[in-house]
């Protein structure tokens, strides 16, 4: 959890140094859904992520190194810097910044997974924003019809980039998942324990029964958006801020433990930065992807 | 069991299934012995019910699904079952699958199918008679396959099926009841053939026996047949000698046959059924001016009329391009370099 935050902080400043371009969108304030669900899983089971990939893919690799270079562009980037901070692709970690688009590439993996039957899993990661996405209900219909192996993580962190729930959601996330006959489970915490213990249970669930299961965790996010299109009203964000993860974690641990752990994660942090600095950037390969295919 | 189009694909996708066991086809209605819109995949779900497998009406989840499937190895081939609904696999097709191989440095391949029956002439009217594939066609990373009856279609697909890239399968509807032709020493209803490249071949006919002809036709799909009919018109009536050049890999397509033509006949017309503006054809003649300058006269494009397209036979007849329209282009064509 230290490391996402502080990664992600990293992140921020680098931008307004201009030492990365493009764009991200950070998991500040979330980073106890990664950490609680993630942990249960085993390098076999499968994530699926979105555009707010950094916490999970942290989680699931610890690959600083690979993830910042990707950030910079660099051919040592988790995939030589063709994909950027939401297009990671890593063993059997994938992401991509379409709204629910890799919902079904998710379903499909998880009916190979059943199909040959292997006990592995598959996790999704989708926002409140994605229940907007039709394909979001093509996908809760298939793999329930089916019965496939899937988690579906909801991470209802109130807004649609800059919108608030309010403003784009009707009714009941509980009760669209429901409606599929998908069994759900809700969480309103930012307790990283709490969400380590139901997760445990959850994922059981989905190995054995081999069923879809949903998860909704009612959360929020600290940071903008993306780098600094942050349109909330600043009380609002200080009112949620009592809830951070982070400081619930900190108040549990000796204060030297905290010290040291940021230490070790801030060197962590500079040594992958540094190797980043350093590395060059990629090539172009001298034909293009048409030229490449024989015919 | 007449050889036709239909039978020929129902076939392949049966040794498919038998030859290989990572393929799994789906589609909707597909299975049993209704075995889709189109009865392609008919009766294959009896001997291969956990791998021929009817869906729901889902066409960008199941596009997505295969996706997920053929990043962990099998061999998925989808059916949409019109290739008007394809739009509503875009997304899974451009954002995701079009993409991943390449984005992901290289790190999965996707090796999946996308079937769909394209094309009109058959009074289906506005949103199930048009060719759709041109959309595609500047996605890079997709490969675009087109069946015509000068290649067997069955073939195709299973070549289709081996390769690791994702590949639209286009199968003009108007073709599924017909025969391909008969292909008897090395002629195609007496016309002289040749073939080049092995696993997705370039269908070349000439009436003039290959050693000379007034112009080159590149023609692709159902829209072969509608060329030779023409041709066949063109020779009996007006003594005008033509070659026909067809491809089956359409998108990226070899150039080489097409140049080939060229240098004997120095005049280029290309003919599809996608719409005309913004088309295939217009493509083949950007790419072969680059390579070849020496045409008589300026190549031409005929496609399909700006219009959705009706349901009424009359109307359908002319929005669409007929062999009156490669006949009436081929004449003024050369008619131009006679005026000259």
């Amino acid at each position: 959890m230290f490391l996402i935050r502080r990664f992600e902080e990293r992140v921020l400043k680098l931008f307004e140094e201009g030492i990365l371009f493009g764009t991200t969108h950070g998991y500040i304030g979330q980073e106890a859904n990664a950490v609680g669900i993630i942990n249960h899983l085993n390098k076999n089971d499968f994530i699926f992520s979105n555009h707010r990939c950094h916490g999970h893919y942290l989680t699931f690799t610890e690959d600083v190194e690979g993830l910042l270079s990707e950030l910079m562009g660099k051919k040592t980037g988790v995939v030589a810097g063709r994909g950027g901070s939401q297009h990671l692709c890593n063993g059997h970690f994938y992401s991509n910044g379409i709204q629910a688009g890799l919902l079904p590439a998710a379903a499909g993996v998880s009916f190979v997974e059943k199909y040959k039957k292997t006990d592995n899993i598959v996790t999704v990661f989708i926002g409140d924003g994605t229940l907007s996405q039709g394909l979001t209900y093509e996908v809760f219909n298939w793999v329930s019809l089916w019965k496939l192996p899937l988690l579906v993580v909801i991470e209802n962190n109130r807004y649609a980039q800059s919108t608030p729930i309010e403003k784009h959601l009707a009714g009941d996330i509980r009760k669209r998942a429901e409606a599929f006959d998908i069994h759900t489970t809700e969480l309103s915490t930012f307790s990283v324990e709490e969400i380590f213990q139901e997760a445990e249970r959850i994922i059981q669930y989905v190995r054995l029964q081999q069923k879809p299961t949903v998860l909704i965790l009612n959360t929020y996010r600290f940071c903008s958006h993306s780098k600094s299109d942050d349109g909330r009203n600043s009380e609002e964000v200080k009112r949620w801020l009592v809830n951070d993860p982070i400081k619930l974690l900190v108040e549990k641990i000796e204060p030297n433990t905290v010290k040291e752990i940021e230490e070790k994660i801030d060197h962590r942090i500079k040594v992958a930065e540094d190797f980043s600095r350093r590395a060059e950037f990629p090539t172009l390969d001298p034909l293009d992807l048409d030229q490449m295919m024989a015919i | 069991m007449k050889y036709t189009v239909v039978y020929s694909l129902n076939q392949a996708l049966r040794r498919l299934l038998a030859t290989n066991p990572d393929v799994l086809i789906m589609g909707q209605d597909i299975v049993g012995a209704y075995g889709g819109a189109f009865k392609v995949t008919k009766d294959l779900s009896k001997d291969y019910p956990d791998r021929v497998l009817s869906t729901p009406i889902s066409e960008a989840a199941m596009t997505g699904m295969a996706a997920g499937m053929a990043m962990r190895g099998l061999r998925p081939i989808v059916e949409i079952m019109f290739g008007d609904f394809i739009v509503l696999c875009a997304d899974q097709m451009i954002n995701h699958i079009a993409k991943f191989r390449w984005v992901y440095n290289e790190k999965v391949q996707l090796p999946l199918v996308l079937r769909t029956p394209m094309g009109g002439r058959l009074g289906y009217g506005a949103t199930h008679s048009q060719s759709l594939e041109k959309i595609f066609m500047g996605i890079p990373g997709w490969r675009i396959v087109a069946i015509n009856l000068l290649t067997d279609p069955g073939k195709l697909l299973e070549k289709a099926v081996e390769v690791l890239e994702p590949v639209l399968f286009v199968e003009n509807k108007w073709l599924y009841p017909k025969q391909p032709y008969p292909i008897q020493n090395g002629s195609i209803e007496g016309f002289p053939v040749r073939f080049e490249g092995q696993n997705f071949p370039t269908c070349l006919l000439s009436t003039g026996d290959f050693e000379d002809a007034d112009i080159t036709i590149v023609t692709y799909g159902g829209m072969a047949g509608v060329v030779l009919e023409a041709m066949k018109e063109l020779l009996l009536e007006e003594e005008i000698l033509c070659e026909m050049v067809v491809p089956t890999h359409i998108k990226p397509f070899n150039i080489n046959p097409i140049l080939d033509s060229l240098a004997r006949t120095r005049n280029l017309l290309v003919f599809e059924e996608g719409t005309e503006n913004f088309g295939w054809g217009r493509e083949v003649i950007y790419q072969t001016s680059q390579k070849f300058s020496d045409f008589k006269i300026t190549p031409r494009a005929i496609g399909t009329r700006n219009f959705p397209i009706p349901s009424v036979k009359k109307l359908e007849m002319e929005v669409l391009p007929q062999t009156e329209d490669v006949i009436r282009a081929v004449k003024s064509m050369l008619s131009e370099r006679i005026l000259r």
